[in-house]
């Protein structure tokens, strides 16, 4: 039995993808990413000289800035916050500029479900913006989990608090490679079904959950191929205008 | 390359706790690799773990929880107050964790710890969707009064998988919580009744007594949480902080008594989490979830 979406979306379809880099002019690098309604502008700054206090100083360090739309900085924005830099930490080579400090500032724009996906996505364009050495980008997507079973990517806000449970998953980016045997393998599954990070919400069954991976690794992909265009796109406008 | 030459060499001549200090991973992987830790545990085992429940008598319910040296203690106070409009027979629960400077040398006074929020957040979240508590139970008089429960854990000794022992510590708190006994008086309000001989009290008892003698909570659905370590091909179960601070991937897994997926935690870290290494951290979980609830099981007929 098929859900019927509100929108009138399919279970597996995403809103509308919009990103736009270099939009400010004082930041190193800037993206604003939109997904339907939920919007959402970052801003990176760095790398500057010196390391936090605690922090290891033979790597470059991050920190990030979650700005809300309105109100008070609270627990939440303080979670989103640590959720980012780890995930930050874990996609950028910090050994290339060590003892170095990059802040990452998020600012909403717009909140309309699925607010936490759309903050990294943002995040990666914006370092890709900047000149930041990264491994892979991270690719991220909410998977919901309605009440029969079906999984439902990339909710609304409505969506998401009718729904049991829900999984903010991040994933590699898919690589298109020039061996012969295709991307690289570990441990007999592609690198790109490697999960970064994860946070869900409610309760579901372990298989559920596992089931939510798949679709959000599908959806992953189709991602990273949006991610490419736009990359691809604007480096051919600049090269143009050159 | 100069490193793993110039520690072969040294390693022959060195302390081991020199070696320990100045080459930490390596020193890991040389036990990892005889599928042990440096406190001598397999892989898979966390470590020992107590409950104590009802010490701090002030509080309407207590427990410490000692996860190895990781302890945690967990008080909850009631107080009556309006429930909002929106949900007129539900009360609620406010958490807090707090980490103060006696629990790591790494906090200092004055700059709260930056863990302690997320943490806090997490266990909100985790108690709240798990459905362990019944907020309808904490109603009092349905749109006018309701329990508010402030649940306070304190970090006394942070030694690495915060949020486990701070999850069983609330859990154990909520098993130990006695409702206060309280009565309507003649203007409308709730007052609390010491529990004195009064002849007074006791007729005021009969007659309007909101709840009669100091009841428990019923939990159903209690969630029991897990914290690993992925490093290469090996799974850790309960890193101390020394493992924490080397190998940076940390999943948490949270399942509850129907052996349902309340949580599953990981954030960010250099390792990526393939299915099998998934599957693996939630068959440790089920085991832990079943030790922990014998634990608490015991604690309770004490």
């Amino acid at each position: 039995m098929e859900i019927d979406r509100e929108d009138g979306r399919t279970p597996n379809q995403l809103r509308p993808l919009a990103c736009s880099r270099n939009i400010l002019h004082r930041p190193h690098g800037s993206a604003s990413w939109s997904q339907g309604d939920t919007k959402v502008l970052a801003a990176v700054y760095g790398p500057k000289a010196g390391t936090k206090k605690n922090e290891n100083a033979e790597k470059a360090c991050f920190e990030v800035i979650w700005k809300p739309k309105t109100g008070q900085i609270g627990k939440v924005e303080k979670e989103y916050e640590m959720i980012m830099k780890r995930t930050i930490q874990s996609i950028c080579v910090l050994t290339v500029n060590p003892n170095t400090t990059t802040s990452v500032i998020i600012q909403v724009v717009h909140d309309d479900g699925s607010l936490l996906p759309c903050a990294i996505n943002a995040a990666c364009a914006a370092l890709v913006d900047a000149g930041i050495p990264m491994k892979h980008l991270a690719v991220a997507i909410c998977c919901c989990l309605a009440d029969n079973g079906y999984v439902v990517l990339d909710p609304n806000k409505l969506e998401e608090k009718k729904m049991s449970a829900f999984a903010y998953l991040v994933f590699p980016n898919t690589t298109l490679s020039v061996l012969p045997e295709g991307s690289s393998v570990a441990d007999g599954e592609p690198v790109e079904h490697g999960i970064i990070t994860s946070v869900t919400h409610g309760v579901m069954s372990v298989d559920d959950y596992f089931l939510c991976v798949e679709n959000g690794c599908a959806a992953a992909a189709s991602l990273s191929a949006f991610f490419r265009k736009n990359f691809q796109q604007s480096q051919r406008d600049s090269s143009k205008a050159g | 390359m100069g490193l793993p030459d110039s520690s072969q060499d040294l390693s022959t001549e060195m302390e081991v706790d020199a070696f320990r200090r100045i080459f930490p991973l390596r020193f890991f992987e040389r036990h990892l690799s005889e599928s042990l830790r440096p406190d001598a545990r397999p892989l898979g085992k966390a470590r020992d773990t107590i409950v104590n429940p009802g010490l701090v008598s002030t509080a309407d319910g207590s427990a410490l929880a000692k996860i190895g040296s990781t302890t945690m203690l967990a008080a909850i106070r009631m107080e009556v107050m309006t429930p909002s409009t929106d949900s007129p027979d539900e009360g609620c629960i406010a958490l807090e964790f707090h980490m103060p400077p006696i629990c790591s040398p790494t906090v200092r006074p004055g700059r709260p710890a930056d863990a302690a929020p997320v943490i806090s957040k997490r266990l909100t979240d985790t108690i709240l969707s798990s459905g362990m508590i019944d907020l309808k139970e904490l109603c009092l008089v349905s749109g006018k009064a309701a329990w508010m429960g402030y649940l306070d854990i304190y970090c006394l000794n942070a030694d690495g998988a915060l949020f486990d022992a701070a999850l069983l510590s609330a859990v154990a708190a909520f098993s130990n919580l006695e409702i206060p006994v309280v009565a309507l008086n003649d203007n409308g309000r709730i007052v609390a009744i010491s529990g004195g001989k009064d002849e007074d009290n006791a007729s005021i008892i009969e007659k309007k007594a909101v709840n009669k003698e100091k009841r428990k909570l019923t939990l159903k659905n209690i969630p029991f949480s897990l914290t690993c370590i992925l490093h290469k091909n090996y799974i850790l179960a309960d890193p101390t902080t020394e493992e924490e601070s080397i190998m940076d991937t940390l999943v948490t897994v949270v399942l509850d008594a129907s052996d349902q997926l309340v949580s599953l935690y990981k954030s960010g870290g250099t390792v990526l989490a393939y299915s099998s290494a998934v599957k693996s951290c939630v068959e440790l979980a089920r085991k832990r979830a079943k030790e922990l609830k014998q634990i608490l099981g015991e604690m309770d007929i004490d």
